[in-house]
């Protein structure tokens, strides 16, 4: 190992150190017109603590990337605003949460307003075994959206539209959705999450399983769909960061390190260990 | 890059010692399987080669005279004549006819033995469908004792026993089989009737249809009850210490000796609940209670099976836990479920021990219709019928077996193809 190698590495674990020490978040943490309002953010799994003191505004119909090396509670983080973590044992969450100005971990919040209201994608494709439209009229379905046979039919039509998978599948829509390849399934389960008209989309590393064509229809699929949801998208690539996202946010061993519109991020980072991830230093 | 050589040298050397090894195993494995076939085969052979001969049986052919006098009876439609008539007088006349040289009480009462002490009122209900015949003389083959139908099997087969027989009487069965008057026919009666003291007038059809009874029970308790349990435990109990002793004592459950489920059914049935001895209820009570374990802990599994990214997926719709359950779950490991229960309920059909504490062993002749009549299950039967003294019991208890094997093998078949049906790839 090189001397400058070496030299590198004792800096970063220096800046760890700093980290430790140092709460505050660099950058722009608030907006004026927040959708989701995060203060003093703590998660504990059992004794572990993941999530340290995180306070972070998204605002309304921007798309937030969370960046960060892997165990940095990017993806806890992310799971924390629509409460998925409830079914995790031994996990528990401090500190407000707030949906247009409504706890979302208030008693009286259903989790199943909330997580209607706020719809997630998940990593690794996960359609439901069932048909196409199956797999798209479910939500509607569980939450009474459509009255009539007609009415199911147009929302079906019209997620897969907005998913840019309709002309794909319009023929068969009566097939197993799990029959498609990876990247439809990935955009059949963002037809579905928007089928019930979610006010944010939360992403969990939606592309870490395609190849990169399915993952370039996907960044034109969020960057369409940001006109209408607000969207907040966890990712291990930063490249997909800098193209689809407003805003980033970096996190670094549990704590929020550093938010700032994303050119700026990636352009010129305030904070070392931001520098440190985006040159490649770590990861 | 002599070291190289070298390393290529050595990697060369234990890929033979390798490939030896790897052969060895093969061998070893495949020694398993043929020891394991081997017994199945040596199990089958010897079960079907003692009981195939229980699908056939013995009748002898005689004139039937449906004599007014010999009978004592003028009407067919006074039941108070009908059980007073003298049945047994029609095949003793027709075997008078064919031996009428037979004189003395001795000789007669040998000539009467050759056919089954039933013959009789085979005959009754044989001419009460068919009551034109009354006043008529038929040929009709009637079914013979099972000394002489055991004798006869045997003597077919070049072997004979005769050791419960006279000389007079093997003599006579020569006689019939030169004039061709005795034949192996198809045995109904294993297959309609019920039990008997009488090995050639036994069947099985009481124990089949109180082993349905009972497994039907069985099922309708056990599958809801065990599927309802293992939902709760997989998916919304929390997981702490009382749900690990719970999972602790239903393993404990599936290993306990079934013969205590007997016990404990006849302790808290019976004499606490009075539940009426020998019913397929109670027996269906003790074996849900012996199945309930298996179909839980194959239900958990089937539950387990499910992937998480489904019900994530569920969840992150916005479906509660209940319909994530309903929706999503209990579809996705209905086909594990069905097979565990299968699996469970060819267990229970081959129970005997509980069954024997809680009155099912006894002799019961008539065909139980409800869930409340006595009745006596498969296995049941086919220990009673092993600890018969009669010869010809022996072939009755492998043929039983062999009707026992057959549904197990269905059960097992189905469940094979239920898997394979259902059964989804991820």
């Amino acid at each position: 190992m090189s001397e400058a190698k070496v030299a590198d590495k004792k800096a970063i674990s220096k800046q760890n150190l700093e980290v430790d020490q140092q709460q505050e978040t660099v950058g722009d943490r608030f907006c004026k017109n927040p959708k989701m309002t995060m203060r003093n953010v703590n998660v504990f799994y059992g004794e572990k603590q993941a999530i340290h003191d995180v306070s972070i505004d998204i605002a309304k119909n921007e798309v937030i990337a969370m960046i960060g090396p892997s165990g940095c509670g990017k993806s806890t983080f992310l799971r924390a605003i629509n409460r998925m973590n409830d079914t995790v044992e031994g996990c528990r969450v401090e500190g407000d949460i707030k949906l247009d100005g409504d706890n979302v971990y208030q008693k009286n919040l259903d989790v199943v307003e909330l997580r209607a209201r706020v719809g997630m994608v998940f990593q690794k494709p996960n359609p439901f075994p069932k048909s196409i439209f199956e797999n798209i009229a479910y939500g509607p379905k569980i939450h009474g959206l459509a009255d009539t046979r007609v009415d199911l039919d147009e929302i079906v039509e019209g997620s897969l539209r907005k998913a840019g998978l309709w002309e794909e599948v319009k023929e068969r829509l009566h097939q197993p959705g799990t029959g498609l390849s990876g990247g439809q399934q990935q955009r059949l389960c963002i037809a579905r999450a928007i089928a019930v008209s979610p006010e944010v989309i939360l992403m969990d590393e939606p592309c870490s399983a395609l190849d990169p064509i399915a993952t370039a229809r996907i960044e034109e699929l969020i960057e369409e769909l940001s006109q209408n949801f607000t969207i907040a998208i966890v990712t291990h690539s930063m490249q997909q960061a800098a193209r689809v996202s407003n805003r980033t946010a970096y996190f670094h061993l549990g704590k929020l390190i550093e938010v700032n519109p994303t050119e700026q991020v990636f352009t010129m980072p305030k904070h070392k260990l931001t520098e440190a991830y985006i040159t490649g230093r770590f990861g | 890059m002599n070291n190289s050589m070298d390393n290529i040298q050595k990697v060369k050397q234990s890929l033979k010692r390798r490939s030896r090894s790897e052969t060895r195993f093969r061998w070893y494995g495949r020694a398993a399987i043929m020891l394991g076939l081997a017994a199945v085969v040596l199990l089958f052979t010897d079960i079907v080669s003692k009981g195939h001969g229980a699908f056939k049986a013995t009748y002898i052919q005689l004139e039937i005279d449906y004599n007014i006098d010999a009978l004592g009876i003028n009407s067919l439609s006074d039941k108070n004549q009908l059980m007073q008539a003298n049945w047994d007088a029609l095949p003793k006349i027709g075997l008078r006819k064919v031996f009428s040289e037979v004189s003395g009480r001795r000789d007669k009462r040998q000539l009467y033995n050759l056919v089954s002490n039933g013959a009789g009122f085979d005959l009754k209900d044989h001419l009460l469908e068919n009551p034109l015949l009354l006043g008529q003389t038929e040929t009709r083959w009637v079914l013979a004792d099972d000394d002489i139908d055991t004798y006869y099997k045997s003597w077919l087969d070049g072997e004979p026993y005769a050791a419960r027989l006279s000389k007079k009487q093997v003599q006579w069965i020569g006689q019939l089989h030169q004039q061709a008057q005795i034949r192996l026919q198809l045995n109904t009666n294993l297959l309609t009737r019920g039990d008997s003291r009488e090995p050639e007038q036994a069947g099985i059809r009481g124990a089949v249809v109180g082993s349905l009874l009972t497994l039907l029970l069985t099922l309708m308790l056990s599958f809801p009850i065990g599927v309802a349990a293992a939902i709760y435990l997989e998916e919304f109990a929390a997981k702490n210490r009382f749900t690990d002793f719970i999972e602790v004592n239903i393993n404990n459950l599936a290993a306990v000796p079934s013969i205590i489920f007997g016990l404990l059914g006849l302790a808290v049935f019976i004499n606490f609940f009075h539940v009426p001895r020998s019913v397929p209820i109670v027996g269906g009570l003790v074996l849900t209670l012996m199945t309930l374990p298996t179909v839980i802990i194959t239900s958990r599994a089937a539950i387990k099976s499910v992937p998480p990214s489904i019900r994530e997926a569920a969840l992150g719709m916005g479906a509660s836990r209940y319909q994530v359950v309903l929706h999503h779950v209990l579809p996705l490991a209905l086909p594990g479920m069905l097979t565990g229960a299968i699996i469970g309920m060819a267990q229970a059909l081959g129970e005997t021990a509980p069954l024997l504490m809680i009155g099912m062993v006894a002799f019961i002749v008539d065909i139980p219709q409800a869930f409340n009549d006595p009745a006596t299950v498969l296995p049941v039967q086919i220990f009673l019928w092993a600890d018969s003294p009669e010869r010809a019991f022996i072939e009755k208890t492998s043929a039983a077996i062999m009707v026992l094997l057959s549904f197990l093998l269905i059960m097992n078949v189905s469940a094979v193809w239920l898997r394979k049906r259902l059964e989804r790839r991820w």
